[in-house]
């Protein structure tokens, strides 16, 4: 497994902390002129999400995390597990709620999405920057009104909930931001 | 091909170095303080073991030698002083290998110098005296002058001069810091480096010069031993907006005293594996002949020029950083 010093940190880095994988963040050299180097880290760990700074000896050195996004293919939910698949090689795996967390409000069957593996294990899902779903639940609207202030909540097939326009009804298909859960505009066949 | 044979720095920032080299040169030509130059290559360099240095291999058929890029221009100054050279100072480059970052490149500018028969405390009022003409107009608050335990109790509750283990490390566990526990041990000194780097530092002259002086004796690098507190040294270092700028001290003069020091050094090289330097004989040699008492400070123009152009990078001030030299 590779090794990397305090010096190769750099943003985007996957190593092992406290027997976690993590993201580098930051790292900050702190050097006082007469005394020992330090660097300050600001590490996100990628099984919490949480992010912590942590200061390093200059020159201490972390393991290297197997840590890769892979685009897959999201197949399905069994109820216990949701399934994905890698297009190219047809490989299958799964990942509990926990794992895909938030992500399962955007996941619609045949979606493409990125899966992070950590030692070939699922360790977080994201879902594409945008995702057309559509609304399954919401008031009637006001005919005529075109204007889209004010807006209404509208729920989605996944069960996301996402505020839209007052003039878009029941049965239309929506893009919405998954970064931001904010609806973008309504998708025409 | 990207842009990288562009400078880093913009072209005012040019301008601003050019302003601040003349106007120190006008501040100590009005003072009677002589400019020098000493070799950036020397046979031998400082022995502190928190500086690494480049080593350069000299060929002179049949002969080869390994010379070594100046981390300071302190031991040669010096040498001039014992000659008689009377109060010197320079405008020079210092090389640190191994240190790159937002405050830190492997190559710097620095203004270094020396006032024969100056204590620390006049030292320490010329340098307001400098820092007022050259940040005139830019609403510097008054400068000032703490002791490193007061500054130390003041940010942490702890005694910088007394380790107690139990308080450091109630003190890094209550304030975020739970790494220092087991990263410093019972290292006292890498305790003070990393509290006073993280904890302290940060928050010293706020739009103001603040000089700390005082050091703890366990960090005398080459200062001498305080008369009135045998516990500290007689050591300055200069602060605005969290920025460490300098490093002052009244100078050791005691050639017997800078061998023990050397040798612990060196000692402490060895024990962490790192490459060998010799004592500098010509150092010692002159402290020998007799170094006038005096005092001396350097101070990093490049950080300098950071405050005076509000940038946020060394980078900035610098016409090509090491990643585009």
């Amino acid at each position: 497994m590779a090794v990397y010093s305090t010096n190769e940190f750099k943003a985007g880095l996957k190593v092992m902390l406290d027997n976690d994988p993590c993201a580098i963040i930051e790292n900050e050299f702190v050097k006082p002129g007469k005394g020992q180097a330090f660097n300050r880290v600001k590490i996100r760990n990628l099984k919490t999400g949480r992010v912590i700074e942590r200061t390093f000896k200059s020159g201490e050195s972390l393991e290297s995390a197997d840590v890769v996004d892979v685009e897959m293919q999201y197949l399905y939910n069994d109820g216990e597990f949701r399934h994905f698949m890698v297009q190219d090689t047809f490989e299958q795996y799964q990942a509990e709620a926990k794992i895909v967390g938030d992500a399962a409000l955007w996941l619609k069957d045949q979606d493409f999405c990125f899966v992070t593996l950590w030692n070939d294990a699922p360790l977080a899902v994201t879902p594409s920057n945008f995702v057309e779903l559509e609304i399954i639940e919401t008031d009637p609207g006001v005919r005529g009104d075109t204007s889209g202030g004010g807006g209404k909540p509208a729920k989605l097939t996944t069960g996301a909930v996402v505020r839209v326009p007052l003039f878009v009804q029941i049965g239309e298909v929506i893009k919405v931001d998954t970064r931001t859960g904010e609806y973008i505009s309504r998708v025409k066949d | 091909m990207g842009n990288d044979w562009q400078p880093s720095c913009s072209l005012g920032a040019l301008h601003l170095r050019a302003r601040l080299l003349h106007d120190i040169r006008t501040f100590f030509q009005a003072r009677a303080v002589l400019e020098v130059e000493t070799p950036l290559l020397g046979h031998s360099t400082g022995t502190d073991p928190q500086l690494a240095f480049f080593r350069t291999d000299y060929h002179s058929s049949p002969h080869r030698q390994a010379l070594f890029l100046q981390t300071s221009p302190e031991f040669a100054m010096k040498r001039l002083l014992a000659a008689g050279s009377g109060s010197i100072y320079q405008i020079c480059k210092a090389f640190r290998n191994g240190e790159a970052g937002r405050f830190h490149n492997p190559e710097f500018t620095i203004l270094e110098w020396y006032r024969v028969g100056f204590t620390l405390r006049a030292l320490m009022d010329e340098v307001a005296d400098l820092f007022a003409e050259l940040f005139k107009g830019q609403g510097l608050q008054a400068t000032q002058r703490l002791s490193y335990q007061a500054v130390f109790r003041q940010y942490t509750g702890l005694d910088p001069l007394q380790f107690c283990y139990g308080d450091y490390c109630a003190y890094a566990l209550a304030n975020g810091l739970p790494e220092a526990v087991e990263l410093c041990g019972d290292d006292h000194l890498l305790w003070l480096d990393m509290l006073f780097s993280h904890k302290i530092q940060p928050f010293l002259g706020a739009n103001a010069l603040c000089m700390v002086y005082g050091y703890p004796a366990c960090q005398p690098s080459l200062a001498k031993v305080s008369a009135d507190n045998p516990l500290t040294v007689e050591r300055v270092e200069l602060f605005i907006d969290g920025i460490e700028l300098g490093n002052g001290y009244y100078e050791l003069t005691d050639a017997d005293e800078q061998v023990l020091r050397f040798t612990k050094e060196i000692r402490q090289r060895q024990e962490q594996k790192l490459p060998p330097v010799i004592k500098d004989q010509r150092l010692l040699a002159a402290l020998a002949a007799g170094l006038p008492e005096c005092a001396g400070i350097a101070i990093g123009l490049d950080r300098l020029l950071m405050l005076l152009g509000s940038t946020a990078t060394i980078a900035d001030t610098l016409s090509f950083p090491v990643d585009r030299a």
